[in-house]
């Protein structure tokens, strides 16, 4: 597949790895923000390719993840009613809440439908006008723009019945939030490339300054992987703090300006409760006043909706970087895919399922 | 959940920029995308996808850019 082959080319690899250790002269703690580049790097095994000098230490950028035990559970009560289809991707049915998850609810009869879009709903509301029909809004400005176009469409198109319920998280306040840790210990940043797609990385540049903490907007793949790693490295040898952008096939400084006038219609920031950080200000999306009707909080009353407090799942330090799955007792034995206490364990984004599913619980020497 | 592939349009659907479409094979598999983000995209372009979303058209020139350097010996990792 062009786009993909040539970014998986074991030649460019490996010469990028003796870039890597012709260039490392002292440690160095990188963390990859995306949860997507979270699993290329354990499915690549790159994190053991190393240097030992290099750790790589991952991010709270898996929306499933990081998506607080509060809106799962707010999510349950609106799915559980008899008047409602309940529209989410896929990775969420099987994130724990406090009682229950969203697959165990739809085989006791809950109407809870997988979409791959989010603009598959609207089509889903107009065949079924008698249903209040719910999105599950969740991610970072990557999926922004889809889910903006859903609640513009559903109110353009008069779709009485079509209300999102919106988690959003947006990635530079939850990335300050970890470097401002008393317990910090990230020097530079691959940053989320997929994310810098839609709104660009101008929003880095004081973060960048500010924290003198290089940040590189890096790619999926292993040569991208590796490359963004290069990068980051070369500046913190040379004293290096900037923003640089290793992604530039589909990353320009100032994004997508239209996906990003799309989510500006539709949405504004807001402050957003996170698993494992807690609330962060300027976090998170909210729908622009106008949208009252297609929001899904202001829909239904969840007003009796009690979370039960967390239980021994350590996916919230996981998230901050400050623990690996391997300091997690239950990984590997009560906990596992096809068991998940956490939703790091869930989303094959989550660092616990990327360690899992490459067999990394047989290995206890290595992190 | 971020996870967003390249794909290759085959075939545009309608001129509305709120509702064109364009068929996209992800190596074979066809799906019908949203153009609505990428109004510049044309028949036989390669764009990035997410959620049935197309985020980017791809840039054939920087593509190769990173290939290249990555590949010439002289100008090793710069
Ligand atoms: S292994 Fe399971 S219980 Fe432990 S941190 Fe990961 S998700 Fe939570």
């Amino acid at each position: 597949m062009k786009y993909l082959d040539e970014y998986r080319d074991a030649g460019l690899s490996r010469k990028l790895l003796d870039g890597i250790r012709s260039l490392v002269t002292r440690p160095w703690v990188l963390m990859e923000v995306c949860g997507g580049q979270t699993h290329g790097i354990v499915r690549h095994g790159i994190d053991q390719l190393l240097p030992p000098e290099v750790e790589l230490v991952h991010g709270p950028g898996c929306p499933v993840c990081v998506t607080p035990v509060r809106m799962i559970d707010r999510a349950h009560a609106i799915a559980g009613r008899s008047d409602v289809i309940f529209c989410s991707f896929g990775d969420m049915l099987r994130v724990p809440g406090s009682e229950s998850d969203l697959l165990t609810l739809k085989s006791r009869g809950a109407a809870i439908r997988v979409v791959y879009s989010p603009l598959d709903c609207l089509r889903i509301a107009r065949e079924n006008p008698e249903r209040e029909v719910v999105f599950f809004a969740i991610g970072f400005e990557t999926t922004a723009p889809a889910n903006a176009i859903l609640a513009w469409q559903a109110r353009e198109q008069g779709l009485t019945n079509l209300s999102l319920l919106v988690a959003h998280v947006r990635v530079p306040p939850a990335m300050v939030s970890i470097l401002e840790s008393p317990d910090n210990r990230v020097q530079g940043f691959l940053g989320p490339g997929h994310v810098c797609t839609v709104v660009g990385y101008e929003e880095y540049e004081p973060l960048a300054a500010r924290h003198r903490v290089p940040v590189v907007i890096t790619g999926f793949e292993p040569v991208d992987l590796l490359q963004g790693i290069l990068l980051v490295l070369r500046q913190l040898e040379e004293g290096r703090s900037e923003v640089e952008n290793q992604y530039p096939r589909v990353v320009r400084r100032e994004g997508n300006i239209v996906a990003r006038q799309w989510i500006d219609r539709v949405f504004e920031e807001c402050d957003r409760e996170w698993r494992g950080a807690g609330w962060i200000a300027g976090s998170g999306y909210r729908l622009r006043p106008g949208f009252e009707a297609h929001d899904a909080e202001k829909r239904f009353d969840l007003s009796g909706v009690i979370s039960a407090a967390p239980g021994p799942c350590l996916s919230g330090q996981i998230l901050q970087g400050a623990k690996k799955p391997h300091d997690c007792p239950a990984f590997g034995h009560a906990c596992t895919p096809e068991h998940p206490l956490g939703p790091t364990m869930v989303s094959s984004e989550g660092a616990c399922a990327a360690y899992y599913l490459c067999g990394r619980h047989r290995d206890s020497r290595r992190p | 959940m971020c996870l967003a592939i390249p794909g290759r349009i085959l075939e545009i659907r309608g001129t509305d920029p709120l509702s064109r479409t364009g068929l996209v094979s992800f190596g074979g598999a066809v799906k019908e995308i949203h153009l609505v983000c990428t109004p510049g995209a044309r028949a036989l372009d390669y764009i990035l996808v997410h959620a049935g979303l197309s985020l980017a058209v791809i840039d054939p020139a920087e593509a190769s850019r990173l290939l290249e350097t990555l590949g010439s010996p002289e100008q090793e990792h710069d």
